[in-house]
């Protein structure tokens, strides 16, 4: 196992860690202070938690005026993602777009 | 789907009711490529480098970058695929069949089957895990 990869089974095996990646994930980029918001722990845990983030490159920051805005860095999961169910999904949907293709050039 | 020590190969196999030919052309020509595919600069020319596009997203400049490796015309084909930090050979077989082609593409260098069972149960954290597959899955 790889440390970087073992990095981000370390940050992921929190749940108030994942639950915050997780919002970044999906909600895109956002300021310690509106995570505080919605962790239900105090703004010093946030940071704390976001800096093992960081560590295990799961997460981005970048400065502005006096506030911190944090970003989700989905690809630091490669590691972690099951590919070849991802892509098992990916070709057989695109086996179907082929096959309709196929139909369409006898026309 | 077949394992080996170090990597694992994704093997997707359909017959399909149409001569090599025509399939070949639905692999190899830009604009057909693309109406099934991804967007793309392929040429059938082994050791073009060449892009499928889709557009990006947050955290993905939705570009897989490629080489041709093997061109063989009607019967085989096959080009690196890289993506997300992981590289992989996608490899396109044509055979030709009484009514058809059976159409095999296998695509192989996924991480080992060891660094996939340590991401199961181990932490219990399966439904996390499905959760980001989805987010991944996504991308494609």
């Amino acid at each position: 196992m790889p440390a970087v990869t073992d990095n981000v089974f370390r940050a992921l095996a929190d749940p108030t860690r994942r639950a915050i990646f997780e919002r970044l994930a999906r909600d895109g980029e956002q300021t310690v202070h509106a995570l505080t918001g919605r962790a239900g722990v105090s703004q010093p845990a946030v940071s704390k938690h976001l800096t093992v983030l960081k560590r295990a490159k799961l997460v981005r920051h970048r400065r502005e005026g006096r506030e911190t805005h944090y970003s989700a860095q989905p690809q630091a999961l490669a590691p972690l993602v099951d590919w070849m169910s991802v892509y098992g999904a990916f070709w057989r949907d695109r086996f179907d777009r082929l096959e309709n293709l196929l139909k369409r050039m006898d026309k | 789907m077949t394992e080996t020590a170090t990597t694992r190969t994704l093997v997707i196999e359909r017959e399909m009711p149409h001569p090599p030919e025509k399939i070949w052309r639905a692999l190899t020509e830009g604009q057909l490529i693309e109406e099934w595919l991804l967007k793309t600069d392929f040429k059938p020319v082994v050791g073009h480098r060449f892009q499928f596009r889709r557009e990006p997203m947050p955290n993905w400049n939705g570009i897989i970058d490629c080489e041709v490796l093997e061109v063989e015309t009607n019967s085989r084909l096959s080009y690196s695929w890289g993506s997300l930090g992981l590289e992989t050979v996608v490899a396109w077989t044509l055979t030709p069949t009484a009514s058809g082609t059976q159409l095999r593409m296998e695509q192989s260098g996924f991480p080992s089957e060891e660094g996939a069972n340590y991401k199961g149960a181990r932490y219990g954290w399966r439904n996390f895990i499905d959760n980001l597959e989805r987010l991944v899955g996504r991308l494609n």
